[in-house]
């Protein structure tokens, strides 16, 4: 395989094209094909020669990514004077495009209106660099701080919990820092016996900092305080050492939820959700293993028949909504072939819903649920459905007074199916939208749903016209590292020898210590296609990439040239 | 200054060292030819008094012939009376030469003398630049020019593959080191003959068979397809002008060569003789893993010679320093309040350092600075830390603070910490060193020449109220620069930072007035890394014009000037005893130069990639060495042998430091990773008995698993730094990435 990247690599030269395309750019009118032969070959090597020069300076700077810099200083090593005026921090903003029969690369330059520069406020000053320590070690053993990364990595966790036999290596039995992947044979060999104690060790006793971090935590979320609960969602949401607590806190939601529902004590509920929520914002946490216990938990707040003490009163309309959508999320996230999370859900909201001696509540319940999953679902299980609930909907409110209760029921029921049915509706169906045949098609509801639909697709138009061309953009998540000061910090912070200066006073930022705050430049759009370059490794992308850069812009006049090219590539797309 | 030396006398011994380095080099070239054809020993044809004499002849007779050819009698005429030539000598040579230029594959006869002939022809236009002291291209080229039959390489080079896969194991894996350094020569002469597509063709055919570690040669290969292209290429020039190094057993070499005579296979031959040096030696052939782990470097392995000269690793005697010792134990008792237990300790510390170490060099060998009172006073400090210290161990692992530079945007390139971990100094890509206080005492300046004159001097806190308590602050820019900065290094009083830079140039800033004080200009080029001397006043700096120089600070030229290397210098670094200097490169190797005479003493080769960081034990002994292969090689620089090898980096090493005893090894890398190494046990395991030492073979164990203590991840931090406080605290440097 390598031997087909390198031959890859050796016939890379630049097409004659470009060659005539920049000749043309500096007023050289015809250029005869072996000139331009000669010349592309020449150039490409050039480029080549400044690529490796410039992956020195990448090593020395001490980075992973070649920049616009390192091009600039491997020419000024070859005497050249470098490209001014173009400097990048980020990706290099070519763009890829094919169209009629060429593939091109080209580095969109927009038109910039200077009032709106003028106008536009300043940004913000970067922070200035600062130092900041932590303890990587004590006496040979990481830290659990927000500052090191997470004590056992979310692979792990999940190799542990999908391969519990597997789950013992010789390396980590001796020493918990020591996980050394891709031991070889030989070290499995010689340590056989240690590989015959199959059980995984998986201690879960708790030291007594985390003891105290899990009183804290459990007191906090579900207390008085509101400030301190957020407080402690948050530390939950983003902690790496929860990992240990794990099975605890699991418990402890769904203990929680099994009392609290029988005392229907709806505040408490709302809580253990939003513990839940937290928990699976949680990045470094692999929760599969504890979904027996919160997926019951999760259901029984969707579809308990009463969830409060005074149902005409209380919203627990809104319980039902969040814990619908914490549902609907962990599908998405753990739902697989062999555990069938969804259609296992699916199929028991279905059940209930088609049950007629289902109570509202429930009823509403299981309509969220099933919502919540998406357009399919709503599309296939609910809309056909709208006229019988219609049906039933109407009984309630045009029959005899029954309850009050019932009768909230139905309008927080019918609300539902309107806003959710709405949307799908106004995606599907053809227009025009016309009242009597929403009528005949859904029943009671047509007449509602059909005005639905109508503002749903006006405010849709409306968003068209807003957004312009409608390209597959990706915006880039920056991922940042948030940190909070979890109680366990300050525990190791106490072992600072006197010599060194305690870590957390150099810290001279004041918002969230430890938190490289950064000046956030708008979110880049790409136009993502295919590129024929797909099976080349990424460092030739990326001297290709760079030496794009070169050529292009020594020569930024013929960029004009493609411009046509662009715009028919853009039509196509849209 | 005791230390001063003076300058220009110094370079002009080094002027004069500089020519016998290369004719030492012509005369292993002819040591070559006549171990090659009448195989007998290169260790005893080399050092042959006769040869560089006949060597010098043979150049003449060479000189004269081009002379004649060229019609110019009247020089031919004085040419030879002044060199006391016998018209007899040059026609007998003559005939030689017509004999090689005709002859094609005679057989064995004409065949040795057509090679010596070529030789001498090769090194004749060799000794010539060297008056002009720049290699002129196109005579190094020419050396390609004579030429085969283009289609017919490859059945040249696949005859040879063929031959060698088909002998026993045993010579397979020697014989196959020529693949590499053939593969390259051929494809260079066919590219230089201007025959592109067999060039090409030669390339894609052969390419993959090559070892996985000369990719990177071999993309630079790769790109070169023209003869224009290999004038500039300093890769190339260089695998042109020095000669690829293989180490291969008299048996495998005599079954080679009884092939390639059996075959009339010239074309390979020639090469074989022109551009590579065969290192024989006698005994067993070597295995695969043998060989590769001490292949990878750019120009083969060292020759065994280069490693022969004696060097003296052993420390210094440390100078005598009455320790006051009531007040050691007054700080004691006052600290910990555990009395008199210290002095017992000290007096077997004392006398440790009193005793001669037989492998140290004599004090005076590099003149050193005299010790002031200051650095009377440090030493104290760091005896009385040293008593502190933690005994390391991998029972006993060090406590690491790792130290994160947040919001370096423009780019943290280097970082170096004080002896006694007080400072911190960065080096960043937007041209800025800035210097931090890690200790609550800020960083003051040095008043203003006015207000020094109304100060008291005779007062006992001069000192102290020289300084600006206004300009305190815990971090200090300094701007100076007009480029990245790759190399920042503290002297060892803590009054002086150096810093080099893209710009070529190194400076020398005082971390009194926080200015710049000098800056060295000398390379032309990119300066990767500069390092102070352990006893401060001199300095050495590496960077991209391929040779390290020695600096004192008190001369704005370099004293010793260390070329050799092949690539960039990317690292330096100084031994314990300011004696040596060990510099690692771009070409793979590292090398260790002797300061008195700028030798190149040791040849380190086994890297398959560019040395990005060096360390030396602190007794002297052993030296680490880092590379962007993501391996730890450890060196045992007495005996010039690899001792060990230390896998488990997934990415580029940037910084190694041995602890304090040097019982452990840590090393920090691009990988995100802090990872400490049993660094005594991989020294005790190694036993260099005679046989070793003398024929250079090893046998590593691959034991890095046993060997690595700990690994700690950092976020998403990547090590520059490393460095271990005097109690034995490991500190760690190194820029958040946010990406």
């Amino acid at each position: 395989m390598a031997e087909e990247r390198r031959q890859k690599l050796c016939s890379v030269i630049l097409p004659t094209e470009s060659m005539k395309a920049m000749a043309e750019s500096v007023g050289v009118g015809s250029l005869q094909e072996e000139s331009c032969l000669a010349l592309s070959e020449e150039v490409s090597y050039r480029i080549k020669e400044i690529a490796q020069d410039a992956l020195k300076f990448m090593h020395h700077g001490k980075r992973r990514k070649l920049t616009t810099g390192d091009i600039d200083h491997a020419l000024k090593l070859k005497n050249v004077e470098p490209l001014y005026g173009f400097q990048s921090q980020e990706f290099i903003p070519f763009r890829f495009a094919s169209g009629g029969g060429r593939e091109l690369h080209f580095y969109e330059e927009k038109e910039v209106d200077l009032s709106d520069i003028i106008n536009t406020p300043l940004p913000r000053v970067p922070l200035d660099v600062s130092l900041k320590a932590h303890w990587l070690s004590i006496d040979g053993v990481q830290p659990a701080i927000p500052e090191n990364p997470p004590p056992v990595p979310k692979e792990q966790q999940k190799t542990d919990s999908t391969e519990p036999l597997k789950a013992v290596k010789p390396g980590q039995e001796e020493e918990g820092s020591i996980q050394t992947k891709g031991q070889g044979a030989n070290s499995a060999e010689v340590k056989g016996k240690e590989k015959m104690r199959m059980k995984p060790r998986s201690t879960h006793e708790l030291s007594v900092e985390q003891q105290l971090y899990y009183k804290e935590i459990t007191e906090a979320c579900v207390g008085s305080c509101e400030a301190k609960r957020a407080e402690a969602l948050q530390s939950i949401a983003t902690d790496p050492g929860l990992y240990q607590m794990l099975p605890r806190f699991s418990t402890f939601i769904s203990e929680g939820v099994r009392v609290n529902v029988v005392q229907n004590n709806l505040a408490l509920l709302i809580y253990l959700m939003r513990m839940v929520k937290a928990l699976m914002d949680n990045p470094t946490l692999y929760l599969e293993k504890y979904l027996h216990e919160l997926i019951p938990a999760v259901v029984t707040c969707i579809v308990s028949k009463q969830l409060c003490l005074r149902p005409d009163v209380d919203n627990h309309w809104a319980l039902r909504d969040f814990a619908a959508r914490l549902m609907a999320q962990s599908c998405k996230t753990f739902s697989t072939t062999t555990n069938n999370i969804q259609s296992r859900i699916t199929k028991t909201f279905t059940k209930s819903l088609l049950d007629d001696k289902t109570q509202w509540t429930t009823r509403y319940g299981c309509i969220a649920g099933l919502a919540e999953l998406g357009h399919d679902v709503i599309k296939t299980l609910i809309i056909p459905r709208l006229s019988v609930e219609g049906a039933r909907i109407k009984a309630v409110m045009d029959g005899p007074v029954v309850s009050n209760i019932d009768k909230i029921g139905a309008d927080h029921v019918q609300s539902l199916l309107l806003k959710h049915c709405a949307c799908v509706v106004a995606k599907t169906r053809p227009l025009p939208d016309m009242v009597d045949q929403y009528k005949a098609d859904y029943g009671y509801l047509g007449t509602m749903l059909c005005s639905h639909v109508v503002k749903a697709r006006a405010q849709a138009a409306f968003q068209a016209q807003t957004v312009n061309r409608t390209t597959l953009t990706i915006t880039q998540p920056r991922p940042t590292l948030s940190m909070s000061q979890s109680g366990l910090s300050a525990s190791s912070g106490s072992r600072t020898p006197s010599i060194i200066k305690v870590p957390s006073s150099l810290t001279l930022m004041s918002t969230r210590p430890g938190t490289p705050t950064q000046p956030s430049p708008p979110a880049t759009k790409y136009i993502v296609m295919a590129t024929s370059a797909g099976a080349a490794s990424t460092q030739q992308v990326r001297v290709l990439n760079e030496f794009f850069t070169v050529v292009l812009l020594k020569l930024p006049r013929h960029l004009y040239h493609f411009r046509a090219c662009l715009t028919s590539a853009e039509a196509k797309l849209q | 200054m005791a230390a001063v030396q003076d300058g220009p006398m110094e370079l002009d011994a080094e002027k004069e060292a500089k020519p016998e380095i290369l004719s030492d080099g012509t005369s292993n070239l002819s040591g070559n030819t006549a171990s090659g054809t009448l195989s007998s020993s290169p260790l005893t044809a080399a050092p042959a008094g006769g040869a560089p004499k006949m060597e010098d002849q043979q150049t003449l007779i060479a000189v004269l012939q081009f002379l004649k050819r060229n019609k110019l009698s009247e020089s031919v005429e004085i040419l030879r009376r002044e060199a006391g030539l016998g018209e007899h000598q040059e026609g007998s040579q003559a005939t030689d030469g017509s004999g090689g230029g005709k002859g094609d594959g005679d057989g064995g006869d004409a065949n040795s003398l057509l090679s010596r002939v070529s030789i001498t022809s090769a090194a004749a236009p060799q000794s010539m630049p060297v008056k002009k002291d720049q290699p002129d291209v196109s005579v190094v080229l020419s050396a390609y020019s004579q030429q085969g039959d283009p289609p017919l390489y490859q059945v040249y080079y696949s005859g040879l593959k063929n031959f060698i896969e088909s002998v026993l194991d045993c010579h397979r894996a020697e014989l196959s080191q020529l693949f590499y350094p053939l593969f390259v020569h051929m494809y260079l002469e066919l590219v230089y003959n201007n025959h592109e597509t067999e060039a090409k063709a030669f390339f894609d055919k052969f390419s993959g068979d090559q070892e996985c570690y000369y990719q990177d040669d071999l993309h630079i290969l790769c790109g070169l397809t023209k003869k224009e292209h290999l004038k500039g290429n300093e890769v190339l020039l260089d695998f042109r002008t020095s000669r690829f190094v293989l180490h291969i057993s008299r048996d495998s070499y005599q079954l080679l060569k009884r092939h390639l005579q059996e075959r009339h296979n010239n074309q390979i031959w020639n090469i074989i003789q022109e551009h590579l040096y065969i290192d024989i030696f006698d005994g067993m052939p070597r295995s695969k893993s043998q060989i590769d782990s001490m292949s990878g470097s750019l120009a083969g392995e060292a020759k065994r010679e280069v490693n022969k000269a004696k060097v003296f690793y052993g420390l210094l005697k440390e100078p005598e320093i009455e320790v006051p010792l009531d007040d050691e134990d007054d700080e004691a008792e006052n600290e910990e309040g555990k009395p008199k237990k210290k002095k017992t300790k000290k007096d077997s510390l004392g006398s440790k350092s009193k005793k001669q170490d037989p492998n140290a060099p004599q004090q005076n060998r590099i003149p050193l600075p005299e010790l002031k009172d200051s650095d009377k006073l440090d030493k104290i400090m760091y005896m009385k830390e040293s008593t502190k210290r933690i005994r390391l161990g991998p029972e006993n692992l060090p406590s690491i603070c790792f130290y994160t530079f947040l919001n370096a945007f423009q780019g943290l390139t280097a970082v170096d910490f004080t002896d006694d971990s007080s400072l911190l100094a960065g080096g960043f890509a937007d041209s800025t060193v800035r210097v931090w206080s890690v200790t609550p005492k800020k960083l003051r300046k040095v008043k203003s020449a006015g207000e020094l004159n109304v100060i008291e001097k005779e007062s006992d806190d001069v000192l102290e109220r020289i300084m600006d308590e206004k300009t305190a602050s815990e971090s200090k820019i300094l701007h100076g620069h007009s480029g990245p900065v790759y190399g920042v290094s503290f002297s060892p009083d803590r009054n002086y930072l150096l810093s080099s830079s893209e710009d070529g140039t190194v400076r020398l800033w005082s971390l009194q007035t926080f200015t710049c004080l000098v800056g060295y200009k000398g390379h032309n080029y990119p300066v990767w890394d500069t390092h102070f001397s352990p006893f401060g006043y001199y300095f050495v700096s590496g960077g991209h014009d391929r040779v390290a120089r020695l600096w004192a600070t008190d001369h704005y030229q370099p004293l010793r000037i260390f070329a050799g290397h092949l690539a960039d210098v990317t690292c330096t670094r100084f031994h314990p005893n300011s004696n040596y200097v060990a510099t690692g490169s771009t070409d793979r190797t590292v090398r260790l130069w002797d300061v008195l005479n700028a030798n190149c003493v040791r040849i380190l080769t086994g890297h398959k990639g560019p040395i990005h960081s060096l360390a030396f034990s602190p007794n002297g002994k052993f030296l680490a060495s880092g590379s962007t292969d993501g391996r730890v090689l450890l060196w045992d620089i007495g005996h010039g042998l690899m001792i060990g090898e230390l896998k488990g980096h997934t990415d580029t090493i940037y910084a190694l430091k041995f602890s304090r005893d040097g019982e452990i090894l840590a090393s920090g890398s691009m990988d995100n990773t802090v990872r400490l190494w049993d660094s005594m046990k991989a020294f005790d395991e190694v036993e260099t008995d005679d046989f070793t030492a003398t024929t250079g073979h090893i046998h590593l164990p691959d034991n890095s698993q046993e060997l690595l203590l700990g690994m700690y991840h950092s976020k998403s931090t990547p090590v520059t730094h490393l460095h271990f406080t005097r109690r034995n605290l490991l500190l760690a440097a190194g820029a958040y990435n946010s990406q």
